[in-house]
């Protein structure tokens, strides 16, 4: 089990999360954060902190973001974001599925 | 230049991520040395945390590559404020962060609370836990019943921990004689006691899940406790975390009872008024209460009695004072300007900074604790060069003034030395550690 970020945070990628993951591994692509989820230790801390509420424990996963384990172990594995995102850096690519969202709509002016 | 030298207070998980947030920065040299009152590190990750929830305990991995560092000492078992005044080792550090978290459990304030059978749930976690000041298995669990006053994640604990089977904590590295005496104990029913309504409970949804899926174990909810007013549901509403654990409740009130050995009771509307005697306990008695409309909670005057042989307070902890440093008793805080930096008589006192617990209260998760040991780091940083002109005095080591007093200090190596010993010990029963629950032993342990 982890928490895995979720499609909200496509475009949004506030970070509050990373500052609090105790193991650091909260990654940063282009347009969404990702968790590794082999060390995520379920603590919970980014899902409270996350003011999109993009985050979830997998068993609460709604069912219709079941793809986002998948795509986010896909993702994990190519980029290599493991050891601390803090060491890594932005990885600044995203998981094809996420460069295939349209982007979010521009906040009014 | 030479480097900045930092004195930390407490190597709980924020202690350390100060550390480890001085250490990595790369513009300014900062040695860091890390003191505990106790021989052991890591806080209340080792003494507070569950020791059935591994995951979290595994965060000990991360925090020991702190304590690995070659610019990070462990100063244990010294005593702040006995062992050495906080005007020695601000003589002898550019700077010192409180990080000594809140070690005092809040009290009810109710008839009969210092009865033999009524005491914190910390207690009781600390003789699980094998915290070295223990005393006893502060918890009676010779009578069916025991009552927990809380609705916050460290009642959700101790509940699971009195009803889970103690075969599936023998692989935990719980003590020997913690073991044992789970294994006589004939507590069938754990009463958990908030005053509010389920909306306002503390606990996270992932701690109350975890409840439903013990083996053996019912989940017992009432209909009518879990009902909502109008205030709650639309707090329920806008926060799914609430909603789900509202859900939860509602299928648990609605499932029959699978006879199963031991119970869980999750009481909602109920404030203890008296811990009932004479000379230990025998009963709680509890109220109904109603949350008026401005928030408060009222008594109804409606009683009912729970047949219970020990009441555990989980109703919140509260920071205590260290000597000389500055402290407000009306929060139980170290007070700060909100950047870690602290305040003495309302104004910033350079060199003083405090993270975790004794900063903030006690809130937050774990993770906290990385993001405040962030902000104290950036403060102190951003004071460096302040603080590196104001020192004024001693240059001499810390270790050897503690060593000239017959201060036992626990190194690192010592510290790895008991972690050896535990993990040794664990080995022979067949599980990956055991704890040391005594001072003396953890002290034989770190000479290796």
């Amino acid at each position: 089990m982890a928490y895995l970020i979720t499609d909200l945070c496509v475009d949004v990628m506030d970070k509050s999360c990373v500052r609090e993951c105790p193991v650091d591994c909260i990654y940063e692509g282009r347009r969404s954060m990702y968790i590794n989820p082999d060390e995520c230790i379920d603590c919970g801390a980014c899902e409270m902190t996350c003011p999109v509420k993009a985050i979830s424990y997998e068993p609460d996963l709604p069912p219709e973001q079941a793809h986002v384990l998948p795509r986010t172990r896909e993702w994990v594995e190519i980029h290599g974001a493991v050891g601390g995102a803090r060491r890594t850096g932005p990885v600044g690519v995203d998981h094809p599925d996420i460069d295939a969202l349209p982007a979010a709509p521009a906040p009014a002016p | 230049m030479r480097p900045l030298r930092v004195a930390v207070v407490g190597a709980g998980p924020a202690g350390l991520y100060t550390a480890d947030a001085l250490r990595f920065q790369k513009q300014v040299e900062v040695l860091v040395d890390v003191l505990d009152r106790l021989p052991t590190p890591f806080g209340l990750l080792r003494y507070g945390v569950a020791p059935d929830h591994l995951k979290m305990k595994s965060l000990a991995v991360t925090l020991q590559r702190v304590l690995d560092d070659p610019g990070v000492r462990f100063l244990g078992n010294v005593v702040c404020g006995a062992d050495v005044t906080l005007d020695e080792l601000r003589d002898r550090y550019d700077a010192v962060v409180y990080a000594f978290g809140a070690a005092v459990d809040r009290r009810l304030g109710i008839p009969g609370e210092d009865l033999p059978g009524s005491t914190s749930a910390t207690a009781f976690v600390s003789w699980y836990s094998g915290h070295p000041d223990r005393s006893g298995p502060a918890c009676s669990l010779d009578h069916p019943g025991v009552a927990v006053v809380g609705v916050g994640n460290v009642a959700v604990d101790v509940a699971r921990i009195l009803a889970k089977p103690v075969d599936v904590l023998r692989s935990t590295d719980m003590p020997d004689d913690v073991l044992a005496a789970l294994e006589r104990s004939v507590v069938t029913d754990v009463h958990v006691l908030g005053r509010r309504g389920p909306a306002e409970a503390r606990f996270t949804h992932k701690e109350l899940r975890e409840l439903g899926e013990l083996d053996d174990v019912d989940v017992v909810v009432r209909p009518d406790e879990i009902a909502l007013d109008a205030r709650a549901e639309a707090a329920v509403a806008s926060d799914p975390v609430l909603a789900r654990n509202v859900e939860l409740l509602r299928a648990w009130s609605a499932r029959p009872p699978t006879g199963a050995a031991r119970r869980i009771h999750l009481r909602f509307g109920l404030r203890p008024v008296e811990v009932l005697g004479p000379d230990r306990v025998v009963g709680l008695r509890v109220e109904r209460c109603r949350v008026e409309n401005d928030g408060t909670v009222r008594g109804t005057g409606e009683v009912e009695q729970l047949d219970v042989g020990a009441v555990l307070r989980a109703v919140g902890y509260r920071g205590t004072p260290i000597d000389g440093v500055p402290f407000d008793e009306r929060t139980g805080t170290v007070p700060t300007d909100g950047s870690a930096r602290v305040l003495r008589d309302g104004a910033l006192s350079p060199g003083e900074y405090a993270v975790g617990w004794i900063m903030r209260g006690p809130t937050g998760v774990l993770g906290t604790n990385r993001a405040d040991g962030q902000d104290a780091a950036d403060a102190l940083l951003a004071d460096a060069a302040s603080l590196r002109g104001s020192r004024a005095g001693a240059d001499d080591d810390l270790l050897e003034l503690l060593e000239s007093r017959g201060v036992q200090v626990v190194s690192t190596n010592g510290w790895s030395a008991i972690d050896a010993a535990e993990v040794l010990l664990g080995g022979e029963q067949g599980r990956p550690r055991t704890k040391i629950a005594d001072r003396d032993g953890l002290l034989a342990a770190s000479r290796g």
